[in-house]
């Protein structure tokens, strides 16, 4: 069955020009960011533009001039903003679709309508919605104003323009922050594995769990990475873009839950009746479990969308609202405005990093299971 | 493997009575205006006249109307939503045409390491495209693409290979491999067997494509910020500039935007439910 007919090198040669292309514009570029990450190509203008520009190897300085670099705060509350833009899109899309979800599930009139309504901004640009949004939160714009319509007082929230923040944190405490939420998960981890009687993966993950830990109590309290303390946090003006983001994406969620809970057979319904449950038991201990996949592949792919987000901060804050910019805006910026060529590569690979957490052990999930029979 | 069920599963008849009834209807009203509202707004301020426009009044509808707002807005975005239907168009069939085959390649002629390639490939919708963007700027321009519609095609046709050839692996896998088989007793090949059988029955695996393509393509906005330049930008490019000037009166980018969100809108709202398809395709593998 596994010979080499004409017909399978065929195949073969059909799929070749598609991983060439691949290997270049994904992977060949990849490595080229990363290679130009590591020099100082565009740290000095002159040379950012010539036509054989004299670029030299610099090793990671672009790198820990971003976490570390006097000049480079911007990118850090970027890094943060894109961390609780994150948090709280995930949370909004899933609550927004799955209680959509869950109201359309129970047939009410006109349902396809409903859904239309529901799903439409799914098919705009972000440029679009950003450009609406942007009008609607104007200062003394359409929402600020919505109360009077109610006869109340005009709400006076500098939507996109905010300088407040909460959450505040030292960014020297970033890498104990990190290492102490990592043990955390690292000892939940551990607990499970050992009821679940896994020796092996309770084992690795204690040994990891103390070893982070004890870092953070005993090594971690020195590590400075600036030489001053510089405070970084949840910056109201991102309410208002995550606010557009659900908006936009809530409809997707509700999509994917939906199709979940139109595939739960009725059957399974009536048993929890039979049983005795009522709605909500019926809901906490039938339907919902049946979601989770769903929710994670939802918070999978709304996750590496939000950490990618670019079009809607550009077109709702502008490219020069510092408080309300992410690192994917930074770059752009970096790379194509101020020809920062190395610096622009180095934010690039940070990013592609982020989103490789994210997305690397989702497809190796999702195609371990076929590679035996393939 | 999050295998998610077809959303054209015909709804079980299931029918709340009473209070529960009445809190549904309620809850379906609110979501609606949330959705909607901005919808309303929009139109409200494209269709009033710069001089009307005031923050204090931004929720009124207009006393007079104001068409003259979308012409003028077409003066200046027409020309790349001509940019942006070209663009789209040869970029969603070239794709779709590759997919096609790539999905037809996978799916039915499987050979050692198909998954692992494809799993790579599929990698490549995934990443941010912050990642490549100073190496394909450059190799764009080292082409003489730079600022030409081409190497915007190029670069969306070579990042669409991914969700095109997923599309067409799992519609693919739907079609019995017997099918593929008596044809290869009949005697045909590799390309007969495509011609003949599978690309006959591709019609619904097109549709969804394309319509998936086409909306990514149109909405795009990183790759048109850096690959074009005035003569080339499509419209997301245009609206962006249009809205990001200051002394623009809101009028003409809330018609711009209308105008720019027209296509993939009305794609949506009449194919609906391939689009819905495609949306959970990228997502999730049948």
């Amino acid at each position: 069955m596994k010979r080499l007919s004409k017909d399978r090198l065929w195949a073969i040669a059909v799929l070749t020009p598609s991983i060439l292309l691949i290997g270049i514009f994904v992977y060949y570029f990849i490595g080229r960011t990363i290679y130009v990450s590591l020099t100082d190509w565009g740290n000095d203008p002159a040379q950012a533009l010539a036509l054989n520009p004299i670029i030299r190897w610099v090793g990671l300085q672009n790198y820990s001039e971003l976490f570390g670099g006097f000049l480079q705060g911007r990118f850090r509350q970027e890094l943060v903003n894109t961390l609780f833009f994150t948090l709280f899109f995930i949370l909004g899309c899933l609550g927004v679709g799955l209680g959509l979800a869950l109201v359309l599930d129970r047939n009410p009139k006109g349902e396809g309508l409903w859904r239309t309504i529901f799903l439409f901004p799914m098919s705009l640009s972000f440029i679009v919605t950003g450009t609406i949004w942007r009008w609607m939160l104007q200062p003394q714009g359409g929402v600020n104003q919505a109360p009077t319509l109610l006869g109340g007082q005009p709400s006076t929230f500098a939507w996109l323009s905010s300088n407040d923040s909460a959450l505040k944190f030292d960014w020297n405490a970033l890498p104990l922050i990190t290492a102490s939420v990592v043990g955390v998960v690292l000892i939940v981890v551990a607990v499970r594995a050992a009821r679940e009687v896994n020796r092996a993966r309770m084992l690795v993950a204690a040994v990891c769990a103390a070893l982070l830990i004890g870092w953070a109590v005993l090594i971690g309290p020195r590590v400075k990475m600036l030489p001053t303390p510089e405070l970084h946090g949840f910056n109201f003006a991102i309410i208002g873009i995550i606010i557009a983001a659900v908006w936009q994406m809530s409809g997707y969620t509700m999509a994917l839950y939906l199709a979940g809970l139109r595939g739960i057979p009725e059957e399974l319904r009536e048993a929890a009746k039979v049983d005795g449950s009522n709605d909500s038991q019926m809901y906490r201990h039938v339907i919902f479990p049946l979601l989770s996949p769903i929710t994670l592949s939802a918070m999978i792919i709304l996750g590496h969308i939000s950490l990618k987000i670019f079009d809607l901060v550009y077109a709702m804050a502008g490219p020069d609202n510092v408080a309300a910019s992410v690192p994917a805006l930074n770059m752009y910026l970096t790379s194509f405005r101020q020809n920062q060529f190395a610096l622009g590569a180095a934010i690039g690979t940070i990013l592609l990093i982020l989103v490789a957490f994210v997305i690397v052990p989702y497809l190796a999930n999702q195609f371990r299971g076929e590679e035996g029979h393939a | 493997m999050t295998a998610v069920p077809q959303p054209t599963v015909a709804a079980p008849p299931r029918r709340v009575g009473g209070a529960g009834r009445v809190l549904t209807y309620f809850l379906l009203i609110v979501a609606a205006l949330f959705f909607l509202i901005p919808i309303y707004l929009v139109f409200a301020t494209a269709l009033k006249t710069p001089e009307s426009i005031e923050l204090a009044t931004a929720w009124y509808w207009p006393a007079q109307l104001n068409w003259a707002s979308f012409s003028e807005a077409w003066d200046k975005v027409g020309g790349n939503m001509l940019n942006s239907l070209f663009l789209a168009v040869v970029a969603t069939l070239l794709s779709a045409l590759l997919g096609s085959l790539n999905g037809y390649a996978l799916s039915k002629w499987r050979f050692r390491g198909a998954n692992t390639l494809f799993a790579l490939m599929l990698f490549g919708m995934f990443i941010p495209y912050q990642a490549v963007l100073i190496p394909l700027f450059q190799f764009i321009k080292a082409l003489g693409l730079y600022g030409s519609i081409w190497g915007l095609i190029l670069a969306h046709v070579v990042y669409g290979i991914p969700i095109t050839t997923l599309i067409f692996r799992n519609f693919y896998a739907d079609v019995p491999d017997a099918l593929v088989e008596a044809a290869t007793i009949d005697g045909a090949g590799f390309w007969e067997i495509y011609a003949r059988v599978i690309f006959p029955i591709s019609i619904p695996g097109f549709v969804v494509v394309i319509i998936w393509q086409f909306t990514q393509v149109w909405n795009e906005f990183l790759f048109a910020a850096t690959l074009t330049n005035t003569g080339s930008q499509p419209v997301t490019y245009a609206l962006s500039q249009l809205a990001g000037g200051q002394a623009v009166s809101w009028n003409l980018p809330m018609a711009g935007a209308i105008l720019a969100a027209l296509p993939t809108l009305l794609v949506y709202i009449v194919l609906g439910r391939y689009f819905v398809r495609g949306l959970l395709a990228g997502s999730v593998k049948g």
